[in-house]
């Protein structure tokens, strides 16, 4: 048996690791106090409804009957739009500017694409109720008629605002963190595995197949879920315009809501206790939502990252 | 069968840094030629080169010729030139996200090959001549990184292989590993001429006197001397090939 040597650590080390601990339990303790919070003030409405709430696709607070399906269907809907749309053309801009480009001009647009994560929501929202919707409205949604219409998602009247705006727009401002993470996941490939590709008669395409994309994937997919996180809260932006109205119609011209929209909306409008607590029953989905998504995006994360038996990736 | 290789007036920068000044060197066919010099010398520009992975670092600049089996390799798309030249690097690479057998067969599924009873015996065959499918034949589908520093060094020389390329660049292929590792590797060297031309850079100038039948000793971006191996190490015409030799330098 070997002796146990206890590091005898000085007082300003033992204060320091006192300090940092309480920061590191008040965080927690706060997310179990707000778990805690929403869940109590949503009591009213949970014992009311009990699992009806998330089937029922009735919201009319003037007969008190509240169900939350729309919501949960325009934020599921809208995020995954979004990335469908956003994810591809993110991958497609980290692989230009990381094996394509040329230095200088890789600063210079890497520098403007990660502005975009910059720019507020509600600037977003304004630009997609000036400029996306009625663009929608008069090309995209006519053409999308046109050419798919036989697909029942691009069938009806095209109004602008609604799902597929929602979607195109959370897209937009998804887009800089799954193109920025991605370029960094990829810049940090060695040079070595490129190499070992080109050197066995790779093309670029090839060489980025082979060597950079397995290598990079477990960040890429971070990113991307990243993407997922923010797209499923967003508000602002989406609120203006989803069209905000509770119905669930197949169409993506059609108008809807989101859990996040619904919230922002109609808090100042509960008037009524129940009111208020279906909200908040809604927020509280919503956070159940987010942590079982990254729930699997963990276990996605940690599937993909795993490579073959006996090594890992990275 | 091996090849023969002619280079004419190479030159070739790094930036404003010119790493290579008008070499000229024959390379004949199944031999095994060793490139010595110091660091900086410009003898792992020179091997990357021959298959023109110079020219794919920003910067870079190539001027001459080099001559393959009668064809200027610069009049050849470098993705076909570099399944004719494999190439073995300083620390082994294998690709992380594959297992053994897919790192050995990865540049001829490249090459469209999607036969799996194909695919099988050239794995293996790859591996028989990397003399490492003793060792794995058992787990090939465990990750190239569950091996050793070495056994990974032969994953990369049976997965360049397995292209049959008819030339074999090593840019120092054993600097990474142990002495028992170095052997199996050097054994190999000396069997694969058999059937192949291959380039070897080295920093260790026994491991040149062990294994090359040929040895040029580079410095400061020239060819200072060529010849056959016994006689740059006992009798070599330039001075200073006689103090590297002797370690009066480098």
């Amino acid at each position: 048996m070997s002796k146990q040597y206890k590091l005898t650590a000085s007082l300003g080390d033992q204060i320091l690791r006192l300090l940092t601990l309480s920061m590191a339990i008040g965080v927690l303790v706060l997310m179990v106090w707000m778990g805690w919070q929403m869940f109590d003030t949503a009591r009213p409405s949970i014992q009311r409804f009990g699992l009806g709430f998330i089937t029922s696709r009735v919201w009319d607070p003037v007969k008190e009957q509240f169900g939350a399906l729309p919501f949960i269907y325009g934020t599921l809907v809208t995020s995954f739009l979004a990335l469908l749309l956003a994810a591809p053309i993110g991958l497609g801009v980290a692989i230009f500017l990381n094996e394509m480009a040329e230095s200088r001009f890789r600063a210079v647009v890497g520098f403007l694409v990660e502005m975009l994560a910059a720019i507020p929501s509600v600037v977003y929202g304004l630009w997609g109720i000036f400029v996306l919707a009625p663009w929608l409205k008069t090309t995209v949604e006519p053409g999308l008629a046109k050419w798919l219409g036989f697909i029942p998602l691009f069938q009806g009247t095209p109004v602008g605002f609604g799902m597929l705006a929602g979607g195109l727009i959370l897209a937009v401002m998804i887009l800089p963190t799954i193109a920025a993470i991605s370029r960094e996941v990829m810049a940090a490939v060695p040079n070595m595995q490129r190499e070992a590709a080109l050197a066995l008669g790779a093309t670029k395409w090839e060489m980025i197949r082979v060597a950079v994309l397995p290598y990079a994937k477990s960040g890429i997919m971070g990113g991307i879920m990243l993407g997922l996180g923010r797209a499923l809260g967003e508000t602002m932006a989406v609120t203006m315009v989803i069209g905000n109205r509770p119905d669930i119609l197949a169409s993506l011209f059609a108008p809807a809501y989101s859990m996040a929209a619904v919230i922002a909306n109609e808090f100042t409008e509960a008037t009524y206790d129940l009111y208020l607590s279906a909200l908040v029953e809604i927020g509280l989905i919503l956070f159940g939502i987010t942590l079982v998504l990254n729930f699997f995006a963990r276990l996605l994360v940690w599937s993909v990252g795993r490579g073959p038996k006996g090594g890992s990736i990275v | 069968m091996g090849h023969t290789l002619s280079v004419r007036q190479l030159e070739a920068w790094y930036g404003s840094n010119q790493t290579l000044k008008g070499i000229n060197m024959e390379i004949a066919s199944n031999h095994v030629t060793a490139i010595i010099g110091p660091s900086g010398c410009g003898k792992s520009t020179f091997v990357r080169c021959i298959n023109r992975m110079h020219e794919t670092l920003p910067g870079s600049k190539v001027k001459g010729e080099i001559i393959l089996d009668g064809e200027s390799i610069y009049e050849q798309d470098p993705v076909v030139l570099r399944k004719m030249v494999g190439m073995v690097f300083q620390k082994p690479n294998p690709f992380p996200s594959m297992s053994i057998y897919e790192n050995v067969v990865a540049g001829v599924r490249l090459n469209g090959m999607r036969n799996k009873k194909t695919l099988q015996d050239i794995a293996e065959k790859s591996l028989r001549m990397a003399a490492l499918w003793d060792e794995v034949k058992d787990r090939l589908n465990y990750s190239g990184m569950s091996l050793s520093g070495g056994q990974q060094q032969r994953l990369c020389i049976a997965r360049a292989l397995a292209v049959e390329p008819s030339v074999l660049l090593m840019d120092e292929p054993a600097s990474a590993l142990d002495p028992i590792a170095t052997m199996h590797i050097e054994g190999l060297v000396r069997q694969l001429k058999e059937d192949y031309t291959i380039l070897i850079v080295t920093h260790n100038m026994q491991q040149a006197a062990r294994i090359a039948d040929s040895t040029a000793f580079f410095l400061n971006g020239e060819l200072v001397e060529h010849g056959p191996t016994s006689e740059i190490f006992t009798n070599p015409n330039d001075k200073r090939t006689e103090d590297y030799i002797t370690g009066r330098f480098g």
